[in-house]
């Protein structure tokens, strides 16, 4: 297995190029978490012309909605949620300048060739590793939306943050390559 | 005449309550060895990377007491009541969900109930779901399960034709499997359940899911093969540790059955996540 790569936030066109899916990253930076409620409400502030709630060129965001933290901790437990529901947000986000998503699962055409367009990458993180993950947060604070609660969007301050590059930026699909490696009967469904 | 026991309101809420807390911090064994299992198993490189961060979450987040996940589930309560208990001190379901409440608001877990429309939060993480059986005896068995949204939407009920037989279930739970993907956290446990009515076969689904983890069906021996068979296929379907490729992509399938319409063959499929959040009491 590769090394893992070790990338910074912002990301850059450049950035995401060198990036294949499979490759194993730690992320380090701020990221901003954001799910399905967060997302209607940047939809609805770009369609009526409003400011988002952070300006999303060359950010990443996180598919993730934690538990409430315990006094004294930056965070409660976080992980992914599954992506696909922000399919039909993504790819006006990826136009406006982001550059990265978390989360898990498969995402639609029509995200994966946004990727491509916009230069931008999706990652992987494993799902119900939520009290690992959360010991590599350091500080997270409110940006927007605080009366989701657990859907509002927070600036998280991430070390090391273990994560798989899915999509990239060439058309490299991970769960595609998987399936096609170590499928051991029939037809690729 | 059989004498009645008694079951204040107050235990059952402190019963639910740390039954709650307890399965959101920590795995049952069965788990953990279908984990372990796993490990050794995996062939892909990807695969046992996942799975040594999936053993090392279970121990951090025993040692801390944290949620092994940040989705600390919808609230699904199994209530065994003997027919000889008598529950005194209060109203037993408002007694539950007091416990529901203690344990997502004082526990630090998080609250992911919402109004299906406005998609407003309700804070506390209630309603629940109970189900409640009268048995005989004089104990009230409860058992708590969390249960995630990203595993629980990937599931699904059938109404097959009954000619549909043996090879139509099997290919069915095969295929919801494969189409979730990724998406319900594997490696999962499937949960199948065949026959009553669509929605017995999906109650059936779900009460197989607290069997504990790969032990076989024993009742009926066409269930244990079709167990293994199912298990085999999607192990051969490539997904493995979070879909990112190998031989594990499921811990074990469970099938339960039970007689149907003449006219009917319902088959439903509740998927569990691998964390696989039930913990029990006899009280």
């Amino acid at each position: 297995m590769d090394p893992m790569t070790a990338l910074h936030t912002p990301l850059t066109d450049e950035i995401c190029e060198s990036l294949r899916s499979g490759d194993r990253v730690l992320l380090s930076g701020k990221i901003y978490t954001a799910r399905d409620a967060a997302h209607q409400r940047i939809l609805d502030a770009i369609e009526a012309g409003n400011p988002l709630p952070f300006p999303p060129t060359g950010e990443i965001i996180f598919y993730a909605g934690p538990t409430p933290a315990k006094p004294g901790m930056p965070i409660g437990s976080i992980g992914p949620t599954t992506s696909g529901r922000m399919d039909r947000f993504a790819p006006k986000l990826l136009e406006l300048g982001l550059k990265g998503m978390i989360g898990k699962g498969k995402r639609a055409p029509e995200v994966r060739e946004a990727i491509c367009r916009f230069k931008g990458v999706y990652f992987g993180a494993v799902g119900g590793i939520a009290a690992l993950m959360a010991k590599c947060v350091r500080n997270a604070e409110w940006v927007a939306y605080e009366d989701l609660g657990p859907e509002g969007i927070m600036r998280l301050d991430v070390v090391d943050l273990p994560l798989v590059v899915i999509n990239d930026s060439h058309g490299g699909d991970l769960y595609e390559k998987a399936i096609c490696r170590y499928r051991q009967r029939g037809s690729v469904p | 005449m059989t004498k009645v026991r008694e079951i204040s309101c107050p235990l059952v809420t402190e019963a639910v309550k740390r039954l709650f807390l307890e399965a959101n911090t920590s795995l049952g064994e069965d788990v953990m060895d279908a984990l372990y299992r796993a490990r050794e198993t995996e062939t892909s490189e990807l695969g046992r990377y996942v799975l040594d961060q999936i053993l090392e979450n279970a121990a951090v987040a025993e040692k801390w007491k944290a949620p092994l996940c940040q989705d600390t589930g919808f609230a699904v309560v199994f209530l065994e009541i003997g027919q000889d208990v008598h529950v005194i001190d209060g109203d037993l379901h408002e007694a539950v969900r007091e416990g529901i409440r203690l344990a997502y608001t004082e526990g630090y877990l998080r609250k992911s109930v919402c109004d299906p429309l406005s998609r407003n939060n309700t804070k506390d993480n209630l309603p629940a779901v109970v189900h409640t059986d009268i048995v005989p005896g004089d104990r009230l068995k409860i058992v708590a399960m969390p249960k995630g949204g990203g595993s629980e939407n990937m599931g699904g009920t059938a109404m097959l034709v009954p000619a549909a037989g043996y090879e139509g279930i099997k290919r069915y739970v095969i295929d919801r499997v494969e189409a979730a993907g990724s998406n319900p956290c594997p490696p999962v446990i499937v949960g199948v359940g065949i026959g009553g009515t669509m929605e017995q076969s999906a109650l059936l689904a779900k009460k197989a899911l607290l069997r504990p983890v790969g032990k076989p069906n024993d009742r009926d021996e066409r269930l244990n093969r079709l167990e293994r068979e199912i298990l085999d296929e999607i192990n051969k379907s490539g997904i493995g540790p979070q879909g990112y490729g190998g031989i594990v992509t499921a811990l074990a399938v469970h099938v339960e059955m039970m007689p149907c319409h003449i006219a009917s063959l319902p088959v439903s499929v509740n998927i569990q996540c691998h964390v696989a959040r039930h913990r029990e009491v006899l009280l």
